[in-house]
């Protein structure tokens, strides 16, 4: 491992972070399945919940290599306090406009931080990410493609995506919470940081919105909703989590 | 009870072993490992074995990189693997899923795409690095060979699939998408 170690403690707190983001958010997607608007969209975010679990099974094996319990374990046996994930991921599906929504500006804040490490002074999490960014390709596409075309389409889907986007925003400035190692993985070299991944996420999201004809609300108007990357979660996370967890809880071996 | 000596028994398995089992033996072992999702197709041709060796103690060490993250087959094909290797007289077989090299689909063999045709899958196009999105349009139907075809849906019944329409033969048909 080639990382000093006064550094991993941070390394470590990135790694959770991403982790368990894809982790809710892969097991949001997939609560779609049998339920899509339309088959293809059903596929679609099963797909990609099942691309999202992988992404955390792969970040979680990073930290088992880094002295951490086995990825089972990091994803089942940890308490609500000790999960890292933002809101945005926690809040149930709702309505298809909101997991769509939701999707976009996660997928787009993702794809852009895999960009970012894919160059990590950390190799392990460079390994990863690098074969994440191929993947995460076809989210951003499905994401975009579907936006444009809603935020185009009548008066009715014009204003649900703008509402919803509306909602979504705060939520989704929660993913760029600053961490208090943000120093620390800058100094590293393993990772430029939340404030310049929120940057380019505005600029890029703003672009894609203006072709959807939706306009982003004004940045310095919303509350991010932070909390999240320290342990503390929306009502929605603890319900997800009992039902997530509850086969590990009876039988943390079990096998299926 | 009869005992051989069992000095004997371990010398003799040894030099069997150094005689017999080399890293190209295992390769062709290889071989016959097919992916569960596409069994025409072996674990070698779709580019995911990137490392086998035999290290001093005889354990053979095999590198193995999921074509997706989230990949349900990578387990099946670890286990198959080492099932099919301990056929060998081999002392142990190790499979770990490492992302040290990543995979792509450019890395599946000219013999391995000539089997994705033979299933009836339309051919990832070779790419240099990222897919763009113009990739998914125009895709060559496998059954009658149009390229007037549209894509429908850039996910698939599996992770690595895309569905596409033929509008010269009407079908339905899947691609092993370009990643």
């Amino acid at each position: 491992m080639n990382l000093s170690n006064e550094y991993i403690p941070a390394v470590k707190d990135l790694i959770f972070r991403m982790a368990d983001d894809e982790l809710i958010l892969g097991h949001r997607n997939s609560e779609w399945t049998g339920l899509g608007p339309i088959l293809e969209e059903d596929i679609a975010f099963s797909s990609m919940a099942q691309d999202k679990l992988g992404h955390a099974q792969a970040l979680y094996q990073v930290l088992t290599g880094m002295g951490e319990s086995d990825p089972d374990t990091l994803a089942f046996g940890r308490e609500e306090k000790q999960m890292k994930c933002c809101h945005l991921v926690e809040y149930p599906i709702g309505e298809y406009d909101f997991s769509l929504m939701r999707h976009f500006l996660f997928d787009e804040a993702d794809a852009i931080r895999f960009d970012m490490l894919v160059n990590s002074s950390f190799e392990e999490l460079a390994n990863v990410t690098r074969k994440f960014r191929g993947e995460l390709k076809y989210h951003t596409m499905h994401a975009k493609a579907w936006v444009i075309q809603l935020g185009n389409g009548n008066d009715e889907s014009r204003i649900r995506m703008q509402n919803t986007l509306n909602e979504c925003f705060p939520l989704a400035l929660g993913i760029f919470e600053p961490s208090g190692f943000e120093n620390q993985l800058i100094e590293s070299g393993v990772f430029k940081g939340e404030a310049v991944l929120q940057e380019r996420w505005i600029s890029e999201i703003s672009h894609i919105l203006k072709l959807a004809n939706l306009s982003l609300p004004d940045i310095d108007s919303v509350r991010p909703s932070y909390g999240g990357r320290k342990g503390i979660h929306t009502e929605y996370l603890k319900p997800l989590l009992d039902e997530m967890t509850e086969v590990y809880r009876i039988d943390p071996k079990a096998e299926w | 009870m009869y005992c051989e000596n069992n000095d004997d028994v371990i010398y003799m398995k040894t030099i069997k072993i150094l005689e017999l089992i080399s890293e190209k033996e295992i390769w062709e072992v290889l071989f016959e490992v097919k992916d569960p999702e596409i069994p025409l197709i072996s674990v070698v041709d779709m580019g995911i074995i990137t490392e086998v060796k035999i290290d001093q103690e005889e354990i053979v060490r095999i590198k193995m990189t999921p074509t997706f993250a989230g990949c349900p087959a990578v387990k099946y094909m670890q286990d198959d693997i080492k099932e099919k290797v301990m056929k060998l007289p081999v002392k142990g077989v190790e499979v770990e899923v490492s992302y040290a090299t990543q995979w792509n689909t450019n890395m599946i063999s000219e013999r391995g795409r000539e089997m994705l045709k033979a299933s009836k899958f339309a051919l990832p196009q070779k790419h240099d690095g990222l897919v763009q999105i113009e990739m998914l349009t125009n895709v060559e139907c496998p059954f009658c060979e149009s390229k007037n075809t549209s894509l429908k849906s850039s996910f698939g019944p599996t992770q690595c699939r895309a569905i596409h329409y033929c509008n010269n033969c009407l079908q339905s048909f899947e691609q092993f998408k370009p990643v």
